[in-house]
């Protein structure tokens, strides 16, 4: 098949990583999990740094890795573009020299390369930064030189190690939109690496869930956010994420006011609202909750000590509740049920 | 200067009368130096014959450390092999070693007589102990320690994802080498390069023991001032302001940049 088909097993000073990705050519797989979960360890041997102690990967129906094979192609001869945490621009080169530095290395003469360069720096926006050092740049501007390095060799594949980690939060708005137009202008599989679910819903198209080595779960933002298969995907998937539009304290989501508690905020925004910090009652409940309104279940879901209740219109959501609490509102599909949200369990930022 | 900043009496008296033992020798010098008969003593055989030597060897040193000590400091910093802290170990006894025995033990092992130097002279009609290249072997053998303790640490400390981030953009192991690893530790190899090149000037016991002190052939600067000692104070007065004024030079010309690469 063309993309990539990857069997990989790593073994090291006791920890297993045992982990299967297969990615079509134009199709974005986000690699979620916590810290030590192994996602590192999948781009080093992905690129070439780390051999397979078992399986094969191949990409674009060539055989880089396979141990009974006898075949490990270095990673010089990979052709896998990656964008490495921390960036790991070269601190002793100019910026110009960094994104020219694979084409010199594939032999291209230096003018041409620095044409080339030149050219993806005006792509990214950054056609400014030429002559700086990577030690004077912001963390969005190293970013777009890493990926504007990684691009520039035409490579096969695209992967992103934690990408956005090292952005503060207004940064990060802006480099997830300008990653999401370079993600879809890239024709080949693209994979990149996070620990933050919102960067995963938005930015893939499938996600796969890494837990110790292994994966967990594969599927889409809903099926992740909805149907969660462990403790650690259902805290992570627990959030309802809408967009919509901000001004003077009430996001319109689709038609629908939400009312937030950051009145300043306006604009086009993304809105979080975790799973459990929603309440569910069976009358219109008394008090100060802002955002209150009826609807109907379409789904009640249990996992262990947890119930996921998914409610219909207007504004379809859903809840973590206990089993006691399904019992004692007579939930099931199609009862009638209230809904509330405090405003400031309303996670809002620019998106 | 508040109360509160003055540093306390017996301190400063403690860290001058440190500074003095530094201070008065080459204030002592600069007195005693016959600044008149300066050029003439500059030009002198003994002295000028001690200075080429000096400049050879020293320079042969360090281009010989450059050559081989920095893919040693590789191997000890990049690969991992059986016994390597014993390697590095061998590597830097000369640190600590006397010079006199390490005079000593070349001359066991490359004299005329030595385990190597008997089959060398044999082979090639090459004689080390009392040569021009006996006293090149001895500064290299006391001197080339220093760049590779400072080259094998910088390697230590670089951060090795960089060479990885190197190959995954097409760089081979070479050029990954020549366009990342070598350019991000210069700084280091700089400071070891010239930390070399001062030692192998100052070199006196290995080379006195290994190849003796024969004038315009193996009588370096540091030789010639301990002979002159006897005989002609005023050349030996004239050959240690020399000395001096190097060994400043290239302290004041390290400077802080290079000291923290160390």
């Amino acid at each position: 098949m063309s993309g990539l088909d990857a069997q990989m097993v790593v073994r090291r000073n006791g920890f297993v990583l045992d982990v299967a990705l297969e990615i079509e050519p134009g199709r974005t797989v986000a690699l979620l999990g916590p810290n030590g979960s192994g996602k590192s360890t999948v781009v080093a041997a992905l690129a070439g740094l780390l051999p397979v102690d078992e399986g094969s990967i191949v990409l674009d129906g060539a055989v880089l890795d396979d141990p009974t094979g006898r075949v490990f192609v270095p990673p010089e001869d990979r052709r896998i573009g990656v964008v490495f945490q921390d960036y790991l621009l070269f601190p002793h080169l100019s910026v110009i020299e960094n994104v020219a530095f694979g084409l010199r290395s594939r032999g291209v003469g230096r003018s041409e390369a620095t044409d080339t360069a030149a050219g993806w720096l005006e792509r990214l926006g950054i056609a400014e930064l030429v002559e700086r050092r990577p030690g004077d740049l912001s963390g969005g501007q190293a970013q777009r030189v890493a990926l504007a390095r990684a691009l520039i060799t035409d490579p096969k594949m695209l992967l992103l190690d934690e990408p956005l980690a090292a952005l503060d939060a207004t940064t990060r708005v802006e480099l997830r939109r300008i990653l999401a137009d370079h993600l879809a202008a890239f024709a080949g599989p693209r994979l990149f690496i996070t620990h933050d679910p919102t960067e995963a819903f938005l930015l893939a198209d499938e996600i796969h869930i890494i837990e110790h080595g292994r994966v967990t779960q594969v599927g889409s933002a809903d099926d992740i956010r909805l149907r969660p298969r462990t403790p650690y995907i259902a805290d992570l998937g627990g959030s309802n994420l809408f967009s919509g539009d901000a001004a003077r304290g009430v996001v319109d989501v689709g038609g629908h006011a939400l009312h937030i508690a950051d009145t300043h905020i306006s604009g086009s925004v993304l809105a979080t609202i975790h799973a459990h910090a929603i309440s569910l009652h069976q009358h219109r409940p008394e008090g100060s909750p802002r955002n209150t309104w009826e609807t109907t279940v379409t789904r009640v879901e249990h996992f262990g000590d947890r119930v996921r209740v998914q409610t219909g219109a207007p504004l379809p959501i859903t809840a973590e509740v206990t089993p006691g609490a399904v019992a004692d509102l007579e939930l099931r599909e199609g009862s009638a049920v209230w809904v509330s949200i405090k405003a400031t369990e309303i996670g809002v930022e620019a998106g | 200067m508040s109360r509160r900043n003055r540093p306390p009496v017996a301190l400063l008296i403690l860290a001058l009368l440190g500074l003095a033992l530094f201070a008065v020798p080459l204030v002592a010098l600069l007195i005693r130096t016959p600044w008149g008969q300066l050029p003439a003593l500059l030009r002198s055989d003994i002295v000028a014959d001690a200075l080429r030597l000096s400049a050879v060897a020293s320079v042969s040193a360090t281009l010989i450390a450059a050559v081989v000590g920095v893919p040693l400091a590789w191997l000890l910093a990049r690969v991992e092999f059986p016994g390597r802290a014993l390697v590095r170990g061998l590597v830097l006894l000369p640190l600590v070693l006397p010079p006199v025995v390490g005079g000593a033990v070349l001359l066991f092992a490359l004299g005329r007589r030595g385990v190597v130097g008997q089959a060398l002279e044999q082979a090639t009609g090459l004689v080390l102990p009392f040569s021009t290249w006996g006293v090149i072997v001895a500064v290299t053998f006391v001197s080339m320690p220093f760049l590779v303790v400072t080259v094998e640490g910088a390697l230590r400390n670089l951060d090795a994802r960089f060479e990885g981030a190197a190959a995954t953009l097409g760089a081979s192991r070479w050029t990954v080498l020549r366009r990342v690893t070598f350019p991000m530790i210069w700084p280091s190899v700089a400071a070891g390069l010239v930390l070399t090149w001062a030692r192998a000037l100052g070199e006196f016991g290995a080379t006195i023991t290994f190849a003796g002190n024969i004038q315009g052939r193996t009588q370096t600067l540091p030789l010639a001032v301990f002979v002159a000692l006897e005989s002609n104070r005023d050349a030996a007065v004239a050959l240690s302001l020399i000395m001096v004024a190097v060994s400043l030079t290239v302290l004041v010309v390290l400077r802080e940049r290079w000291w923290k690469a160390l």
